[in-house]
Parts: C-alpha cells; sequence; structure tokens
C-alpha cells in the first residue's frame, strides 16, 4: 500500500471519531488534525485542541488511538497534542458546519473580526432576528442563543480566533 | 536580543534560565488554579442562573489553563503535573495572597454567605492582568510558553469581556452596589499588589526575553484597569497581605489546599 492510500485510509477513520459532547461531528470536521506521520506499522497523529481548558481532550486522545489502530496494517498510533499551531473556528470544515447544525447548533461566523458583533442564524429556521442569552454555554466552546422567529433556543460555536490587537508593543 | 528556546529540553541546559522560567511558570499555574478553586465555590450560589453557566463555564476554562501550566512545568522537570497541583505545601505555592482570600463569611456546605462584590472586582483585576501577562508571554523566548498563550489568550478573551462588563454595570448602577464596589477596590489596592510582582528572579526573567520587566508589566496593567475604573485608582496597588510570589501566604490557603486535596490525600491515583 502506498503511503497517500494508507494516509487516505487514516483520515477516512478520523471522520468516523466523534467529538464526545458533540454527536456526529468528527474530530476531522473540527478541524483537530493537523498531521499524520506514518513509520512502517506506526502512525503519530498530531492534534490541536479546540479549547485549551477543554475537558474532553483525553477522551478524543484515547479515541482517536482506538480507531486509527483498528486499521490491520497499524501496530501501533501515537496522539499527541501541539500548541505550535492553534485552532480557530474557521478550521471547521463544510461538512462539520452541517453536522453542527444537525445539533441545533450554529456554526461560528465566517470572516469575523474580533472585538465586532456579530449575527447568528437560527439552526433550525436561518432567520437572522436572533438575541444572545448567554456567551457562555454548555461546554466552553459554546454560546446560548434564542430565535425570536421560530422561538426556539439553540446554541453556538464562539468565534475563537487570532487576536491581533497589540497591548504590548 | 535574546536567543529563542524551542524546547524543555534546550532550557534545561541553561540552569539560570530554566529557574528563571519555572518560577514564572508557578505564578500563572498556582494563580489560574486558586482562582479557579474560588471560582468553583461559587458554583450554584452566583446571583442568577445564567450567571452560574457563564461563571462556572469561565471556572473550568481556567482550570483547564492551569493545568496546562503544569504540564509545561512537568516537562522541565519539575515533577508530575497532578502532584504540583495537589502535593506541593503552603510555602511552596506562587499563586497571589489576594487571589487566596475567602469568597466571604460561612462554608460553601453551611450558610455561604459569599460577597459578589468581592468575586466582581477581583476576577476584573485578575483577568485584566493575566491578559497583560499573557500578551507578554507571547513573545517569550520560551517557545512551548508563547504557543500556549498565544492559544490561551484567544479563549481568556471572553473571561475578561465578561468581568468588565460586570464591573462597568454595577459601577453605574444603584448607590449601594456602588459602594459595595467601590469598598472592595479599596480593599483590593492594599492588597493586589503581589499579584503584580514578578517575584525573586523578575530580573532574571526580564533578562532571558522570558516576559518584560516588572515596572513596565505593571504599567501596562494599569492603563488598562485605568480605561474602567474611577480615576482615584491611579496608583500601584499595595501588597498589605504579604507577597505571594516569595511563598508568604495567609490561613486562607491552607484552608484551600485542605480542600481541594481531600480525594488526593485518600488516593493519590484517583483518575478524575
Amino acid at each position: 500500500m502506498t503511503q497517500v492510500k494508507q494516509e487516505e485510509e487514516i483520515l477516512d477513520v478520523l471522520k468516523t471519531v466523534d467529538d464526545p459532547e458533540l454527536t456526529n461531528v468528527s474530530v476531522y470536521d473540527l478541524g483537530m488534525v493537523h498531521s499524520i506521520l506514518i513509520s512502517e506499522k506506526d502512525v503519530y497523529v498530531t492534534m490541536v485542541p479546540t479549547f485549551a481548558g477543554c475537558p474532553a481532550l483525553d477522551f478524543i486522545e484515547r479515541d482517536v488511538k482506538l480507531a486509527v489502530e483498528t486499521l490491520p496494517w497499524v501496530e501501533r498510533c501515537e496522539v499527541t497534542f501541539s500548541f505550535e499551531q492553534q485552532w480557530t473556528t474557521d478550521d471547521i470544515t463544510e461538512q462539520g458546519k452541517i453536522q453542527l447544525k444537525k445539533l441545533g447548533i450554529s456554526p461560528p461566523p465566517e470572516n469575523y473580526t474580533i472585538g465586532t458583533e456579530w449575527t447568528v442564524a437560527c439552526p433550525y429556521c436561518e432567520s437572522n432576528y436572533t438575541s444572545m442569552e448567554n456567551v457562555f454555554g454548555p461546554t466552553a466552546c459554546r454560546s446560548i442563543l434564542y430565535c425570536l422567529d421560530c422561538r426556539n433556543p439553540f446554541e453556538a460555536m464562539k468565534p475563537v480566533l487570532k487576536d491581533t490587537s497589540e497591548l504590548i508593543s | 536580543m535574546n536567543k529563542s528556546m524551542e524546547t524543555a529540553e534546550v532550557a534545561k541546559q541553561n540552569r539560570a534560565y530554566a529557574e528563571a522560567l519555572a518560577e514564572l511558570l508557578y505564578q500563572f499555574a498556582d494563580d489560574d488554579f486558586i482562582i479557579s478553586f474560588r471560582g468553583s465555590e461559587w458554583l450554584g450560589l452566583a446571583p442568577f442562573i445564567e450567571e452560574d453557566v457563564a461563571f462556572s463555564s469561565i471556572t473550568q476554562n481556567t482550570m483547564g489553563h492551569a493545568t496546562m501550566f503544569f504540564q509545561l512545568l512537568e516537562e522541565l522537570g519539575e515533577g508530575d503535573a497532578d502532584a504540583l497541583a495537589h502535593a506541593r505545601k503552603v510555602d511552596e505555592r506562587r499563586s497571589s495572597v489576594y487571589l487566596e482570600k475567602m469568597n466571604g463569611d460561612g462554608h460553601y456546605i453551611e450558610e455561604p454567605d459569599y460577597d459578589w462584590a468581592l468575586a466582581v472586582v477581583r476576577n476584573f483585576l485578575y483577568e485584566t492582568m493575566k491578559r497583560v501577562k499573557l500578551q507578554a508571554a507571547m513573545k517569550s523566548t520560551y517557545q512551548p510558553l508563547a504557543n500556549m498563550a498565544t492559544k490561551i489568550i484567544m479563549e481568556q478573551t471572553y473571561h475578561l469581556a465578561h468581568w468588565k462588563l460586570w464591573m462597568e454595570q454595577l459601577l453605574g448602577a444603584t448607590d449601594e452596589a456602588k459602594e459595595k464596589l467601590l469598598s472592595r477596590l479599596d480593599e483590593a489596592w492594599e492588597e493586589f499588589g503581589d499579584a503584580l510582582s514578578l517575584g525573586p528572579k523578575a530580573s532574571d526573567i526580564a533578562k532571558f526575553g522570558i516576559l518584560i520587566e516588572e515596572e513596565t508589566f505593571k504599567q501596562y496593567w494599569l492603563e488598562e484597569v485605568k480605561k474602567t475604573l474611577p480615576a482615584k485608582y491611579a496608583t500601584i496597588p499595595k501588597k498589605s497581605l504579604g507577597n505571594g510570589r516569595e511563598g508568604m501566604h495567609g490561613e486562607d490557603l491552607q484552608q484551600a489546599i485542605n480542600i481541594f486535596t481531600e480525594v488526593y490525600q485518600i488516593d493519590e491515583q484517583a483518575v478524575w
């Protein structure tokens, strides 16, 4: 099997590993997979955490390891989290955004600049007539909102982006 | 221009550098850890349910940040991260004394008579300090710290915004609210000082480019809080409770340690 084919197989497996707190949204679609290194029968997966303080990281590490090791040619898979690159909500794939909506969670706004206001469309009726009830939600990465059109409460992913403001020059 | 240290292995080869670095990392880790502990005592007691969700979310995330800093210390050879958090004695802790103060009278389980004004003032002053410190750390010569600071600050933006909003709203609210806040601010100006100290290795920390000069750091903090607070708070706060950066602590820290190590004392291998 060629290296390219092996990588494809691993990526396919990673698309089946869900975030423990977001059913049916894979760690791949959340943009958490940074790199894959294959050395014969050993696989090294480097991931970027969504939130540094996320308590689900240990579970994700375990789930990814076990899933990759189900491939017949893989003997051992090692998973590490890296802080060399920072995850941003822009890393979520189009498929990831679709899956989030199915859970009643609006994906983060696109082309958002830190500090500016953002509108969140209702994941059920697409209306922009919504109100932010609480920036903080059931997990660190989510906020709680309310749709004033279809009267549904819903959640949204907080925009998390690189901070380019210069307090200290 | 200081040379960048890419890994813990490289940093460890320069003893003076590694010692100064560890000192700073203990400050980051211990501060986040103790303020999260005091935050966790508020669970279920915040003024209204949305605030309970917000405060506990911030607290959980901050505890996660403490874990990350303890892991950086583990990489430096300081020992196991869990043991660093739980097994260190009072005088080995580097957290600010002001952050250790109990939330108010009473006990979490029996009649917690906590003071919301203290929670607002303390968290606002702390998150502003943490932001300045993280911004400086983003340019640290210690690359793993710079990476982590870059990550954490993206999340911490929401924490600071939350407490800043509380501060602004209460300062502009009823006379009673304003009085309570000002009285806690007066107290903080006597006690918050050690949070702004970079400890006994401050000059090495600056010399090696691990962080900036302590004086500069204090001034950046003051410039930031001045934007929100009344004009009278234009000086650097004193350290009337002592300096936690030098291992000086009060009884409140011992009380906290006794509670948060209860399970650890029974079973050091317990999985959380």
